[in-house]
């Protein structure tokens, strides 16, 4: 068996070097000497390699070696140490970057390799990678090697790190409906992701609270259907600068919107997209989910997601498709009219599998691929065979690891998201339940296992807003960050609360609100501003 | 009627769907009584004053007040800058000064007590409202009171309607419990906190600042407390430090009672004072570790009087907390020097008589420097000899009301806390249980009933530092505000609801990062 061997050899890594034990998300595989280079900032650079195919000019690396620069040294300036200082230790002025693939210029893809290796030795100090993506793995892993003497003086221990993620989509959600969180804590969270090496930004745009994205094809939208249409709202241009400032960090935008349930919010924008609800033979002035039976209303859906397949790039959309309530349907007359011409008889989820096939019809029409909630799968909805599912129940119908039980043997593809809701707040040190879920536990052959793509963590937001977003989310998030990139036989909750506890003052240094796993302090605390 | 100033995003925001509540005064906690009449008089940055009424007895020379008027003139327009400018409407009548009057001696350079007055009455009617208190501390919560009648109606124009308020606190003691040894909390945190207590009508700042992990508390008898206990040397508070608590703080009518908890939770006491603590054995040897202070010693009481001597001078408060929680036993049951004075007492077996020893003696030290105790349950409930007019906090959840029932018949006053540990979190509205306790809703006379004093919301610190205090702490602590200072009959939860909505949208308008109750969003 291998995991007590590796494990000992995590050990035996932690204990040789203490200063790699501060790395999150824990690489696949490490090994590290007491033996270090000094680090000097004046001259410290990032370089690409001659035979890099990214070389100067290339956005996303440009911008990492900034950025990084400015979390190792802050961007003060620096003097040459004296000399005398310079001798105790071998010094490294460079970290060398080499890339196989050009593609600065390209968006991160759930197919982008990111796996990279590091070798800071006697002769090297050198980052090799497939990707710009990988790259920015590894530069983040090399921030967390560099270390500070108590002199403040910097160094990095004798390293080799080969590192790949276990899975290919690690997800964080966001929910910009029932709060709107302003640009900067959506922008602040991406860096963050980043330290954690996430890779997609799930954007829960819209739901029945408001409707903050601006659409341009049907701006009333939000004009009706946000908190505030002055200040409450995404426009074009923050859409893009979100997408951007994702991109450059190696991070996907996978926007939601989700119907045909959760859509009140759009009901004030489009008049006749909502069902009507109806006591007896009257309306009752109350909406429903969207209305399925109308052509207009899939008029609309082409039109809106014409536009939104437009904005967002990446392959994949979300679709939503969760916790439709039938009651209001089941109220309309005309809906039951349609229902017994269609011959659906009283099963409405036959009505919600006609709305949302006929969805994902014109979803696909425009070459996007889609992620939907479990419930289109619990329904039975025909959906294309690369559809991806994403599981949130915890017990019902079934218990989660059932259901992926249930997702892969059917040929679907699986995302893990119900253990990882973060919005849900206990006492104590919960991360280390979030940490110990296995997403692979559950009956299944290999080649079940094998479309199991990643998992998310969820922060809704029905009790969040940019007040509490930050301390939630950190470091709490970083326990399904770490379950989903490193190896499966990284289970040492020990390990792991060590390893933790360093990495969320390291946010802390960082200016993140990351709030305590337990008592204890960091050299430098949070200070309100 | 005049559309001057209504620019489109005001257009739009009439639009917008379910927003917040009508525009209108919301007022947390509520007072005693209010009356409010439909007839609006409107403000605005360049006209409205507050100053001292003629027939005040304190004047400019009052800078607490000077510095309060100051604040709220801020709350009231500054906060709200992006607005739109002053568009008055010809028809209403304008506010344009509110005079403060204070009847009895104000007592401005005081710090305020147990016994302080709270009580104000504000009248609010154009052009010039008055705001009436026996002492400076009613002016503060009278100064909270009236700015939050004042709202922005849709056009931006500072708006107040024709009120008459009497108000007074229906419990004297409304406290807030921060712990600055599981993390340290910056003093810009502790600052801000008391923004917050004073938005709240709180008044005590109960100060739990040194505990088994670490004593950043900064004795200048006994350096060494915090050189060897603190967590490092930049997480200590210096002698400066809680001068500026201290007097932020009274500035807003707010006591800070510091609590030094002992003889349990002192294991960081250990570092900086050699043989305070009982060595713990392990059969005949000693382990190593220890226990709680050591009772036994003639020096352990040495010290703990010098050392309350100052804490004495430190903090102005007529109480000190001293803790006596959780005392853990083992250690004490493995000391044979323990064990062997134990015998000479006569206490047998009975550590809790130990206890009982070490705690009177504790107590006669504090009275000696002339100061009242507060301490945990446990010490009532171990039959300790208590003097009278010690007061008891109640902590434990479990049949807490039998505890104040007990607490109170053996004629002691009684702060409660137990049903209020805001450190323990859970999803959703978890303040709706805070708010529905009454705190004198237990068995007892109306002699026992008045015993109770306050009570106090918790935020022990073990998961919580300057990341996540404020978002923890507010709106959640509000709840028990409004449960302290408002009547009994104030107890409609979905009225709560709308007011606390509103009112911690105002916090977060103040720079409070007040967490949202639910979906929805603040307007602003």
């Amino acid at each position: 068996m291998a995991g007590p061997g590796l494990w000992f050899s995590l050990l035996l890594a932690a204990a040789l070097a203490g200063r790699a034990a501060a790395l999150w998300p824990w690489p696949q595989y490490v090994q590290t000497s007491e033996s270090h280079y000094a680090i000097f900032p004046y001259n410290f650079q990032f370089r690409y390699h001659a035979s890099s195919a990214a070389q100067p000019g290339c956005s996303v690396l440009d911008e990492a070696f900034q950025r990084y620069r400015d979390l190792l040294f802050s961007s003060r300036s620096w003097q040459p140490p004296e000399p005398a200082r310079k001798q105790h230790a071998p010094e490294k002025s460079s970290l060398v970057i080499l890339v196989g693939t050009p593609g600065c210029n390209e968006l991160p893809s759930l197919e982008s390799g990111e796996n990279y290796t590091l070798t800071i030795n006697d002769d090297h100090c050198f980052l090799l990678s497939e990707t710009v993506w990988g790259a920015l793995r590894g530069l983040e892993t090399f921030s967390q090697l560099v270390w500070r003497s108590p002199e403040g003086a910097f160094f990095i221990n004798k390293t080799e790190i080969e590192d790949f993620p276990r899975f290919p989509h690690r997800g964080l959600l966001l929910d910009t409906s029932r709060h709107y969180l302003p640009l900067t804590s959506i922008l602040d969270t991406l860096d963050v992701m980043a330290y954690n090496k996430f890779n997609v930004f799930h954007w829960h745009l819209v739901d029945d609270s408001s409707f903050p994205y601006d659409s341009f094809t049907f701006p009333e939208l939000t004009r009706k259907g946000s908190y505030d249409p002055a200040t409450h709202i995404y426009t074009a241009q923050d859409v893009k600068e979100v997408i951007e400032y994702a991109r450059l960090r190696g991070i996907r935008v996978l926007a939601e919107f989700d119907t045909p349930g959760h859509t009140l919010s759009w009901g004030p924008g489009v008049p006749g997209l909502l069902t009507p609800c109806y006591s007896g033979s009257h309306p009752t002035g109350t909406f429903g989910p969207v209305n399925p039976i109308l052509n207009t209303t899939y008029e609309f859906m082409s039109a809106f997601f014409l536009e939104v397949s437009s904005v967002f790039p990446d392959f994949y959309l979300h679709l939503g498709g969760d916790e439709v309530d039938f009651t209001c349907w089941k109220s309309n007359p005309d809906i039951q009219a349609f229902m017994k011409k269609q011959g659906f008889g009283n099963d409405f989820k036959q009505l919600e599998s006609f709305y949302i096939q006929t969805l994902l019809s014109i979803v696909s029409a425009y070459d996007k691929g889609y992620v939907v909630w479990q419930e289109v799968f619990d329904n039975k909805v025909k959906v294309r065979p690369d559809t991806i599912i994403q599981v949130w129940r915890e017990e019902t119908p079934v218990h989660y690891t059932k259901e992926m039980e249930l997702i892969t043997r059917a040929g679907f593809r699986a995302l893990l998201s119900a253990p990882w809701y973060l919005n849900h707040i206990t006492y104590g040190p919960d991360w280390s339940e979030i940490y110990m879920v296995e997403p692979l536990d559950f009956k299944g052959s290999p080649q079940q296992k094998a479309l199991v793509i990643g998992g998310e963590a969820c922060m809704w937001g029905e009790y969040v807003d940019s007040t509490n977003l930050a301390p939630r989310l950190w470091p709490r998030a970083g326990a399904v960050a770490e379950r989903l990139w490193s190896s499966e036989l990284v289970t040492s909750v020990d390990f792991a609360f060590k390893r933790l506890t360093r990495f969320r003052c390291e946010l802390l240094r960082r200016g993140v609100q990351a709030q305590p796993l337990n008592v204890g302090y960091c050299e430098q605390e949070f200070e309100e501003t | 009627m005049e559309h001057r100033g209504l620019g489109l995003p005001a257009l739009l925001a009439l639009l917008a769907p379910c927003c917040c509540a009508a525009p209108g005064p919301t007022l947390w906690p509520m007072p005693l009584s209010v009356k409010t009449s439909p007839r609006l008089l409107v403000l605005s940055r360049e006209n409205f004053s507050i100053y001292h009424d003629p027939s005040s007895t304190a004047g400019p020379s009052c800078s607490l007040l000077q510095e309060a008027f100051r604040r709220y003139y801020d709350y009231i327009f500054d906060f709200n800058k992006s607005q739109l400018g002053p568009a008055k409407r010809n028809s209403a009548v304008e506010l344009k000064q509110l005079l403060v009057s204070v009847v009895l001696e104000p007592e401005c350079d005081l710090y305020p007590s147990i016994t302080s007055d709270e009580s104000y009455t504000l009248a609010v009617e154009g052009p010039v409202a008055f705001l009436k208190a026996n002492r400076v501390w009613g002016v503060l919560r009278g100064l909270e009171t009236f700015s939050q009648l004042i709202y922005q109606d849709s056009y931006g124009t500072f708006t107040v309607n024709e009120s008459n308020i009497i108000d007074s606190p229906r419990f004297p003691h409304r406290g807030i419990l921060i712990d600055t040894a599981r993390h340290f909390l910056p003093i810009k945190t502790i600052l801000k906190t008391l923004d917050a207590m004073a938005f709240n009508k709180f008044n005590v700042l109960h100060w739990h600042i040194v505990d088994d992990q670490s004593f950043p508390y900064q004795s200048v008898a006994f350096p060494e407390l915090s050189n060897k206990g603190s967590y490092s040397l930049s997480h200590v508070y210096t002698p400066n430090d809680v001068r500026t608590v201290i007097e932020y703080a009274r500035l807003r009518g707010i006591r800070v009672i510091p609590e030094f908890d002992s003889p349990g939770h002192t294991q960081s006491w250990g570092k900086g004072q050699k043989n305070l603590l009982t060595p713990c054995y392990n059969g005949p040897k000693q382990s190593g570790t220890f226990g709680p202070i050591n009772p036994i010693l003639n020096s352990t009481y040495c010290f703990l009087s010098q050392f309350f001597k100052e804490v004495s001078t430190v903090f102005p408060d007529q109480f000190v907390h001293l803790g006596g929680d959780e005392v853990e036993f083992t250690c004490w049951e493995s000391n044979p020097e323990v064990i062997a004075f134990m015998k000479k007492k006569g206490f047998g077996r009975d550590f809790q008589r130990l206890q009982s020893f070490y705690i009177q003696k504790l107590l006669g030290i504090v009275s000696t420097v002339n100061k009242g105790a507060i301490v945990w349950q446990e010490v009532f409930d171990d039959h300790a000899k208590l003097n009278p007019g010690t007061v008891v906090q109640v902590w434990k959840n479990e049949m807490y009301p039998v505890t104040q029932a007990a607490v109170t018949a053996a004629g002691f006053p009684v702060i409660l806390s137990a049903p209020w540990y805001l450190d323990w979190i859970s999803y959703g509205q978890d303040w709706r249980n805070y708010y529905k306790v009454d705190p004198l809703d237990f068995d007892g006379s109306q002699e026992q009933k008045k015993l109770v004093i306050g009570g106090e919301a918790c935020l022990w610190g073990e998961y919580v530092d300057a990341t996540n205090l404020t978002p923890r702490l507010w709106p959640r602590a509000s709840a028990v505000g409004e449960r302290l200072w408002s009547q009994q009959n104030i107890k409609d939860l979905e009225d709560a609801y709308d007011r606390l909505t509103i009112h911690r949208c105002r916090m977060a308008r103040r720079g409070i990062a007040a967490e949202p109750l639910f979906t929805g969003y603040c307007n602003f």
